[in-house]
Order: structure tokens, then C-alpha cells, then sequence
């Protein structure tokens, strides 16, 4: 039983780490929710095997189940509950910005790297420094 | 030592989050209930500092189950003094941010986040369970999403992006990192799992080290995980950027030392990891800041490059080291917050963060240019500053521990710090202003009563850390002393008896 | 909206249902499987049956407070009550059980954790809720998106074009900075 649980484990991991590397941002959310059920079937077969109720059960001791696991995966599936909800709003934000939900590239890092390329060649210096000028003028509104 | 203080510092800014949730339509009541509340954990956190420098260790078991069972809370000398740092800092940030008039900051939800916030924060640094650790890092990730998003402008959503997905696959980690350490030792108890973590055999310990380093080295932004950092922290409003600078990473940190002190004896100890991720994580946030022209993104280099400096110390593993460490984390986080603030202010004032762009602030508000004079020379470690005191306890351990390679790093790393502070010095406050920056009449002031007088707060707050840097650096001795014999913290959570 | 009949008629059936299944989860949830986060969710999704029919106004109409009250109003109630044992001198989070033997409702055990789970019930409701308020509504304008759509990179190397492309010319590299900034301006 806990090689099958296992076996799911990392095929639920593997699979979550492929979707996260799309860059897509609801492939990202599907890749973040298979993860967080590979970490919660991690967590219960941590306990060891099953066994009967824990705490209201009535047997033989060594017969229980052991409690802690199943309340450590079941706050932990609250946790990723909330987040995936914040998740998804942020993918549906960024739909209503850009009708789109590809992660880019940072800005900042586009324009330092546009701005190396152009360092043996002087026109090209001043050319990006304009076109930096004129790039950097759109946010004046956010910053105010 | 059982005390009812433990438990407030998490309690009151949560208690106030509900109420301020409910008052969630009158804005004057949501202030006047964040900032009681942030000044009640100030003098709780002060009371506690007091009480642990007479008690060593005083804890509070949850529901009065006892250690390995219930979840404990415990306060020893760095949670207090990390205590006291944080709640202060909370406080004079929440000042700014009412000083600090605009569409973000006024934010019906932005009381009530940040006092979770402030809750989890407390949390992460009052909890003695590995589990409750995880749900004080979620309480407080959770919170710092919604704060870094609460524009939901389009450059907002792409750094938080970077920002929640790392933060959740750190988590994931965690929780994989928390299910093995069950699955091997029957324990979560951070007490309890020190007692049973020695009788794994080493690789095993060494994986579970490693695994820690790795799942706290996202939150600290540790040398290759560092990445999400300068993407997204620039793009939250001014004042909720300063608190992330100022506490999110440190926090991380604060975890690192903790596991690594508590949980694993000394063989098992990464030592030489740390170090030269250390040296690696100073040298790209020094080289990196080089490259950058937005001011606050130039400052998110530097925070990078703080974590170095404060992995390096903790990588020593001795007495001198690890109290290097306290004191250091104390006075970047003042540090900081304090650039950030005057990065928020230069902002206001010039309508622009890029260094390219603004210029001439020395003129035209003399008061940002002291404010920033103050903390950059810290941050860069010059003499009279508290920067300097740091960094010359960390580098004096260094020579103590014959690292010479990593001491060598340092130094570098400090001019290069240098050489960026006088970058935004010569770019920002001296030269042209470039063509027709909107300075607003009669702003020579520096900008609203209330932001400068926050930012004043801590620029006086680090100057009284230099005033008072001897018993303060006393305060991390003993306090570097605990964390390298554990066993004070050991026998107060499990009741002297051991399990 | 067009409306079902079958649903409607259903709904209004299932809504007090389930919500009386859910307060059922809330006040067993001390010693058998339930608890107010089991409860809240019933609940929740029950008010979810009524959006499906009704939309934002059904869900809206289902109560009283607003959504914020709600939430802060549990959050306050479960910490309330976590702190109060402190006030008595215990610890946190201690509970005390009570047990009742009226004549006729047979035993009847109330534990101090009832109003942690009221607490948590509360907030999963008002969280529901408020997720409702913020997505659920689906006016045309709210549908719109915040400004002009940019052209979306369609792949990862058109994404890394203004990247890789060494240019040149300054026309180009003019060209290609253009293009940045008009992916990027906000």
C-alpha cells in the first residue's frame, strides 16, 4: 500500500514540476495543486500504515492509526486551498490586464540586457540610452 | 519558565486584524486599531526581552499539552530581541504608511493584512514546532502576496507571480522536508527533534540539513534561489516593500539559524555549505546592485547581499560568529527599512526612482539626503556607523576562525557596497535633475509630516544602536551563546526531565 | 440570465438542506468527523448552489451582514477564544467540556472548541463570500479588461526575441525597445 502511495507521490510531483515550468500561469496553478497533493500523501504515509480511529477508537493500542499526519495534511490542504484561490484570482488579473496569462520576461532585466548588447558600438550607447528614456517614461503614473 | 506573555505577540495583532476587518468601513477606527495593537507587541516584546534576560527561556504550552505532544512557544534571547526588532519596525512602517496618502496605501484591506502579517511574523519567531512554523511562514506568505498585489497593476502581477510561485514550491519543499523528518524521527517538536535527530545515521542528517538550508534559503534569498527577489519586492507601494526589505527575508534567516543550532549536533552542522553560499550570496548582490538603475531595485541587490554576510557568520559556527549574526541582522533590519523609507520619499519627492532620472535632491530636500546619508554608511560598514560594528564583529570572527577566503569576500563585497551607495549619492542627490522632473512647490521639506517622521525614527533608532552597540553587542553574545548550547532551550521546553 | 426551473425548484430545496447538514458538521465536529472548516465548506457551498441560479443578488440576499462583518466577526470569535482561557489563568487554547443532562434531549456534552469551530465556520462562510463579491459579478463592464490588450508572445523564443537578436543597427535596436515598451507600459 505505502509503495503505491509513494508511487503516486512522485508521479503527482513530477507532474507538478513539468506543469510549472510552462509559462503559462494556469498550467503554474494546476502544477502548484498536483504538488501540494504529492506533499499531503507524502505527509500521511509518514505515520506509518493504517489502523483503526485514532483517539475515539476503542482497541488495542498499536492498532491505531497515528493521528498527527492526518491534522498536519489536513491544515496543510487548508493552506493550499487559500492559496491556490489567491492564485487563481492573481491568473484572472492578469487575464483582465493583458488578456493573457504568460509570465514575461522582467522589465528590468530586458532593458540591462538591451543596454549590454549595445556597449562596443558609442551611436549604439546613446540609441538605447534614448530608447531607455523614452521606455522608462511610462511609469511615471504608477510611481505617483 | 511558563509565561502568559509568550503567546501575545502573535494574539494581539490577530485579535486587531478581526476587529479591523469588521470595521473594515471606517478607515479612522482600522488605523487607531492597528496601531494600539502594533504598540501593545512592542511593549509585550520589550516585557518578554526582559523576562528572558532574567529566565533564559520562557515558553507557554498550547491548550497545556505538554512539550513532545502539544505545540510549545517558546521565547529565548534571539526571539526576543527578534521580537522587539520586528514589532518596532511594524510599527513605524504602519506610521508611514498613514502618512503616505495614495490609491494603495489607503486600501480598505491594508490594515487588516498587515496585522496578520505582523501575527505571523511574531509567530514564526515565538513557534517551538516545525509544523506551526510552516503555518506561521503561510501566515505570513500569505499576507506579503496580498500586500505585495494590492495595486493589481500589471508589473505588480508579474513580480508577484515570481514571488507566490517560489514562495509555494518553498512551502511544498517545507512540507516534503517536515513529512521525511515525521516519517524518520516520530516527532516535529523542535526540543524533541533535537534529542532524536542524533540518533539518525549522518547522510541522513546531512539530507535533512541540506533540505532545511534549502527550504529556508528561498524565504531568505540565498544565493541561487535569490532570483524572485529583485523581480517583485520594488513593485509592492513604498511602505509595504520597507517591511519585506526589512523583515520577510530576515525571517528566513532567522529559521536558518534556528534549525541549524537547534536541530542538528555539530557534525552534521554545514559549515562549509554555508560559508561559500555565503560568499556567493554577498558577491552577486554586490555585483548585481552595480548593474541596476531603479533605486528600490538597486536596494533589493543589497538585501541579497546582507543575507550573505549573515549566512557567513552563522557558516562560522562559533560563539563570536553566531552573536556577529544577532547583532547584524538587528541593524540591517533597521538599515534597511530605513533606505526603503527614503527610497519611498525620494519617489514622492522626484516623481521617479530611476537614478538616471532624478537628481539634485540635495537641494531640494536636504532632510532625505541625511536621512539616506545615515543608513547607506551603515550599509556599507564605514566607521562611526552601526553598519561598522557589524561587520567588523562578523569579520573579526572570520579571522578568529581562520576563513580567510570568505573574510577576503567580505571586504570586497564592502567596497563594492560602498561604491554603490555613492552611485545613488552621486546620481540622486547631487547633478541635474534630468529634463522636467515634476518637483512640486514648497516639497523642500522631504514630503508629509508623518513619513519623514518615521523615517526619522529609525534613522535615530540606528543611531542609538551605535550609541548603545555595547550592550547590545552584550545582548547577542549571550544570546549567540544559547543558540551554540542548545541545551537551556531543550530542558525548559521538555521540562527538564527529557523525554 | 436565463433560469432554470428544475434547478431553481431544486436549489430552494437543497439550500436549507444543506445548510442544516452543515451546522450538523459544525456541532459533531468535537469528536467525530465534521468541524466548523468541514461546516464552513457545506455551507459555502450551498451558497454556491444559489449563484448558479440566482447570481451575485441570490447569494447577496442569503445574509444579512456583510461579508467582511462576517469573516472578522469568526476570526475575532476563534482567537477570543484561544486567548480566553488565558484570562482564567490557563493556557492557551485550553478547553473545558461541560455536560448537560436535560431530561428529555438525553446527554448532551458541550466542549469549549464549539466556539473556535463557530469562529472557523464563520470565516470560511464570510471568505466564500466575499470571493463572490469580488469575482462573481458578471456585468459587462467588470468582464472588460483594465486596458488594450498587448500582442501576447505566443512563444517562449518570440518572448526572448528582443533578447537573443544581437542588433546592429540603432534603427533596430529602436525598433525592438519599442516593442518592449509597448509590452510592458502600464
Amino acid at each position: 500500500m505505502s509503495v503505491l502511495l509513494a508511487f503516486t507521490a512522485a508521479t503527482l510531483f513530477s507532474l507538478g514540476t513539468w506543469l510549472l515550468l510552462q509559462r503559462r500561469l494556469t498550467r503554474i496553478v494546476i502544477g502548484i495543486g498536483l504538488i501540494g497533493h504529492g506533499t499531503n500523501i507524502l505527509l500521511i504515509t509518514s505515520g506509518g500504515g493504517g489502523g483503526i480511529p485514532p483517539v475515539i477508537g476503542k482497541g488495542d493500542k498499536g492498532d491505531f492509526a497515528d493521528p498527527l499526519p492526518q491534522a498536519l495534511a489536513l491544515t496543510a490542504i487548508v493552506i493550499t486551498f487559500g492559496v491556490t484561490a489567491f492564485l487563481l484570482a492573481m491568473a484572472y488579473r492578469s487575464w483582465q490586464l493583458t488578456h493573457d496569462d504568460v509570465v514575461a520576461d522582467d522589465r528590468e532585466d530586458r532593458l540591462i540586457a538591451a543596454s549590454r548588447r549595445t556597449d562596443s558600438d558609442v551611436a549604439d550607447v546613446e540609441a538605447a540610452e534614448r530608447a531607455h528614456i523614452t521606455d522608462s517614461s511610462g511609469d511615471e503614473e504608477d510611481q505617483l | 519558565m511558563n509565561s502568559a506573555l509568550v503567546p501575545l505577540p502573535i494574539v494581539i495583532p490577530l485579535l486587531a486584524a478581526a476587529l479591523a476587518v469588521i470595521f473594515v468601513r471606517f478607515h479612522i477606527v482600522q488605523r487607531a486599531i492597528a496601531l494600539s495593537a502594533l504598540i501593545g507587541s512592542v511593549g509585550v516584546s520589550i516585557a518578554l526581552l526582559v523576562q528572558v534576560e532574567e529566565h533564559d527561556v520562557v515558553k507557554m504550552d498550547a491548550g497545556g499539552w505538554a512539550a513532545p505532544l502539544g505545540i510549545t512557544y517558546v521565547v529565548d534571547r534571539l526571539s526576543a530581541i527578534m521580537l522587539v526588532t520586528s514589532s518596532l519596525m511594524l510599527l513605524i512602517v504602519l506610521i508611514y504608511a498613514i502618512g503616505q496618502r495614495g490609491v494603495e496605501d489607503n486600501h480598505l484591506a491594508f490594515d487588516a493584512v498587515y496585522l496578520v502579517l505582523a501575527a505571523g511574523v511574531a509567530a514564526s519567531f515565538v513557534t517551538g514546532d516545525m509544523f506551526n512554523l510552516f503555518v506561521a511562514f503561510e501566515m505570513m506568505l500569505a499576507a506579503s502576496f496580498v500586500l505585495l498585489t494590492l495595486g493589481g497593476r500589471a508589473d505588480q502581477v508579474r513580480g508577484g507571480m515570481t514571488y507566490v510561485v517560489i514562495s509555494l514550491v518553498a512551502s511544498a519543499m517545507f512540507i516534503t522536508a517536515l513529512a521525511l523528518l515525521y516519517a524518520s524521527t516520530g516527532t516535529i517538536n523542535m526540543a524533541d527533534l533535537a534529542q532524536r535527530i542524533p540518533e539518525l545515521s549522518s547522510g541522513v542528517r546531512t539530507g535533512f540539513s541540506l533540505l532545511l538550508i534549502l527550504v529556508f534559503g528561498v524565504k531568505a534569498g540565498l544565493f541561487p534561489l535569490f532570483f524572485w527577489l529583485p523581480d517583485s519586492y520594488p513593485t509592492a507601494p513604498g511602505p509595504v516593500t520597507a517591511i519585506f526589505a526589512g523583515l520577510l527575508t530576515k525571517v528566513g534567516v532567522y529559521a536558518i539559524i534556528r534549525t541549524q543550532t537547534l536541530l542538528f549536533p555539530p557534525d552534521s552542522q554545514q559549515g562549509t555549505v554555508l560559508l561559500i553560499i555565503g560568499g556567493l550570496t554577498m558577491a552577486v548582490g554586490a555585483l548585481g546592485a552595480l548593474a541596476q538603475d531603479d533605486l528600490k531595485r538597486l536596494l533589493s541587490f543589497h538585501i541579497v547581499g546582507q543575507i550573505g554576510f549573515m549566512i557567513f557568520g552563522l557558516g562560522l559556527f562559533t560563539v563570536a560568529g553566531i552573536s556577529a549574526v544577532v547583532f547584524y541582522i538587528v541593524q540591517t533590519i533597521l538599515v534597511k527599512t530605513n533606505l526603503f523609507l527614503v527610497a519611498g520619499l525620494i519617489d514622492r519627492h522626484t516623481g521617479s526612482s530611476r537614478i538616471s532620472r532624478v537628481g539634485g535632491v540635495v537641494r531640494s530636500a536636504p532632510i532625505i539626503a541625511v536621512f539616506f546619508a545615515v543608513p547607506a554608511l551603515s550599509l556599507a560598514g564605514l566607521p562611526p556607523s552601526s553598519g561598522f560594528a557589524g561587520k567588523f564583529a562578523l569579520i573579526n570572527a572570520g579571522v578568529m576562525s581562520s576563513q580567510w577566503a570568505i573574510v577576503t569576500v567580505a571586504l570586497i563585497v564592502s567596497l563594492l557596497t560602498l561604491f554603490s551607495m555613492t552611485k545613488i549619492w552621486a546620481g540622486v542627490f547631487w547633478g541635474e535633475p534630468e529634463s522636467a522632473t515634476p518637483l512640486a512647490e514648497g516639497r523642500t521639506n522631504g514630503g508629509p509630516p508623518l513619513m519623514v517622521l518615521a523615517t526619522g525614527l529609525t534613522v535615530a533608532l540606528s543611531i542609538s544602536f551605535v550609541v548603545f552597540a555595547g550592550p547590545m553587542f552584550e545582548l547577542a553574545e549571550r544570546a549567540g551563546d544559547d543558540l551554540m548550547n542548545p541545551s537551556a532551550y531543550i530542558n525548559a521546553v521538555l521540562g527538564g526531565g527529557g523525554s | 440570465m436565463r433560469r432554470s426551473l428544475v434547478l431553481d425548484v431544486s436549489v430552494r430545496l437543497l439550500y436549507p438542506s444543506i445548510i442544516v447538514l452543515s451546522l450538523y458538521f459544525l456541532f459533531s465536529g468535537h469528536n467525530q468527523p465534521g468541524g466548523g472548516f468541514v461546516g464552513g465548506l457545506a455551507a459555502s457551498a450551498a451558497v454556491s448552489l444559489r449563484y448558479v441560479t440566482g447570481g451575485l443578488e441570490a447569494v447577496r440576499r442569503s445574509f444579512r451582514s456583510e461579508p467582511p462583518t462576517i469573516l472578522g466577526a469568526g476570526l475575532a470569535l476563534s482567537v477570543g477564544t484561544a486567548v480566553f482561557p488565558m484570562l482564567l489563568g490557563g493556557a492557551i487554547l485550553e478547553h473545558a467540556t461541560l455536560e448537560l443532562h436535560p431530561p428529555v434531549l438525553g446527554d448532551i456534552k458541550v466542549t469549549s472548541a464549539l466556539p473556535f469551530d463557530v469562529g472557523v465556520y464563520l470565516v470560511v462562510i464570510g471568505l466564500i463570500l466575499m470571493v463572490f463579491e469580488a469575482f462573481g459579478d458578471d456585468r459587462d463592464d467588470e468582464m472588460e479588461m483594465v486596458e488594450a490588450p498587448t500582442v501576447p508572445a505566443t512563444s517562449v523564443r518570440e518572448e526572448y526575441r528582443a533578447l537573443t537578436q544581437h542588433t546592429s543597427s540603432s534603427t533596430q535596436h529602436a525598433a525592438a525597445s519599442a516593442r518592449l515598451e509597448e509590452n510592458e507600459t502600464s
